[in-house]
């Protein structure tokens, strides 16, 4: 008991303030990836051959980049984009220097991810929907985004998790975060304890994310 | 009226080309059921499919009310398909929308109605179809029988003056399937809907359909008034049909 108290006094501002980093780094970048991956998904879906609106060049395009991103490592990534980082947000340091590797990295993945919900979407709806006269643009947003939108939701909380581990990945570039102190401390300095602290608290944030990703798509999943 | 003249969809290219529809021409007079049948893969669903243009015809015409839809594109595609309702074998329902909101979808795309006119065509339609008690349900706690009624309510709610039937009562057992067939049949004559009905039995195309045609590789073989046609079959297509009826019931 007396021990956890002198422990938070000298490391508890250390821990929350790498604890919020993280939640904000993992948040804003899950964001960003899905406002450039849903319209990547959306355009590969509907150019695919038996999709919507066939287009070869534009769905071969699209897949190269989306794999060419999706196999470049993290971490070569992270330093490959330092300067494109700075020309962006200014900085490669801190929160605002993570994101933009976490976000180049993340939407191709949130690209597939999203193309695997539409995918599962019934085929017959997306006729229903034509014979009713819907346009392209109506199924995209009323079809194939409604009906999909439990499994986009389920995606979306396994987007946050993986992102949540690159982020630690991102500390080793003086991010911030907590994956950054569990490094710095326990690594670095054979602080144990830190360490271990900082791991329990990411698998706790874990936890919390995939459980209420879990119980909102329940939720709204009218599909029994 | 809706005709059809020498009407082709050929899929493939010219390697190995595979005709769905081949030089079929057929008349469909106002206020007929009429039933098109023959066994799967004669090409039912690809040529009502053209009537829509869910599918585009390879080449021939179609007139509906003596104009020629075939080239039709953009918003008047759009609004070609809009007036002609459809339903389907798996009743094809959105699975996150409850049955009010399926049935005001068709509305919604045109944003002619505001929400609350939308909703009050909706309830009428569900109340022609005995279904309003289930307006609020989502289609996933709801019977086959009782979706289909859904599909219906959906498909007449832009008031099409022709509607489309894709082997409607396939996924039903035979007491549903009666009960549908009498709802159709029902707002056949209430509402002067000219129905096509894609089906490949013959008991279903008995019991409401006034004229048949009967399709084989994507021909028509034979064509009249339903009972005629099953009195005196005329095509070995029709004949093996009717045997394979009689085989199905002596099952049951």
């Amino acid at each position: 008991m007396e021990w956890l108290t002198s422990f938070f006094g000298q490391y508890g501002g250390l821990l929350a303030q790498g604890t919020w980093d993280t939640i904000v780094m993992v948040v804003l970048s899950t964001l960003f990836a899905y406002i450039i991956g849903i319209p990547i998904g959306v355009l590969v879906t509907i150019t695919a051959p038996n999709g919507l609106k066939p287009r070869r060049i534009t769905y071969m395009v699209l897949g190269w980049i989306v794999n060419i991103g999706r196999s470049i490592p993290f971490i070569i990534l992270l330093v490959a984009l330092i300067p494109f980082t700075r020309w962006i947000v200014g900085t490669s340091l801190g929160v605002r220097g993570a994101v933009v590797p976490l976000v180049v990295s993340a939407a191709p993945f949130v690209a597939r991810m999203v193309e695997q919900s539409l995918a599962e979407v019934d085929p017959g709806l997306i006729e229903a929907a034509q014979s009713f006269g819907a346009s392209t643009w109506q199924i995209i947003y009323k079809v194939f985004l409604k009906e999909s939108l439990p499994s986009l939701i389920r995606g979306a909380s396994i987007t946050f998790i993986t992102l949540f581990g690159y982020s630690a990945m991102a500390g080793t570039v003086g991010a911030g975060g907590l994956g950054d102190i569990a490094i710095r401390y326990g690594y670095q300095r054979y602080q144990t304890d830190v360490m271990v602290v900082s791991v329990i608290l990411c698998i706790i944030l874990v936890q919390v994310i995939q459980t209420i990703g879990d119980r909102l798509a329940r939720r709204i999943d009218k599909r029994q | 009226m809706i005709e059809i003249q020498h009407l082709y969809k050929i899929y493939g290219n010219s390697a190995d080309a595979h005709e769905a529809v081949s030089d079929l021409s057929l008349t469909i007079e106002d206020g007929d059921i009429f039933g098109i049948i023959g066994s799967s893969g004669a090409g039912k669903s690809t040529l009502v499919r053209c009537i829509n243009l869910l599918e585009q015809p390879t080449s021939g015409r179609i007139l509906i009310d003596g104009e020629d839809i075939t080239g039709f594109k953009g918003k008047q595609l759009l609004d070609l398909r809009a007036s002609i309702g459809m339903i389907f074998q798996n009743f094809s329902l959105f699975q996150q929308r409850t049955v009010l909101q399926n049935v005001t979808f068709p509305l919604e795309l045109r944003r002619e109605m505001n929400r609350e006119a939308r909703e009050k065509r909706a309830m009428e339609l569900l109340e022609l179809v005995d279904i309003a008690d289930k307006a609020k349900r989502y289609p996933s706690q709801l019977s086959g029988g009782q979706q289909q009624r859904v599909a219906i309510a959906r498909a007449l709610v832009n008031g099409p003056k022709i509607m489309l039937c894709d082997e409607a009562t396939s996924a039903l057992d035979t007491r549903t399937t009666a009960s549908i067939l009498e709802l159709l049949k029902r707002l056949n004559s209430e509402l002067r809907v000219t129905m096509v009905v894609i089906t490949h039995s013959l008991a279903v195309a008995k019991k409401i359909c006034n004229r048949i045609a009967v399709l084989s590789d994507g021909k028509i073989v034979e064509e009249g008034e339903t009972l005629e046609v099953f009195n005196n079959p005329q095509s070995q297509a029709t004949k093996s049909l009717i045997a394979y009826d009689n085989l199905e019931t002596a099952g049951e």
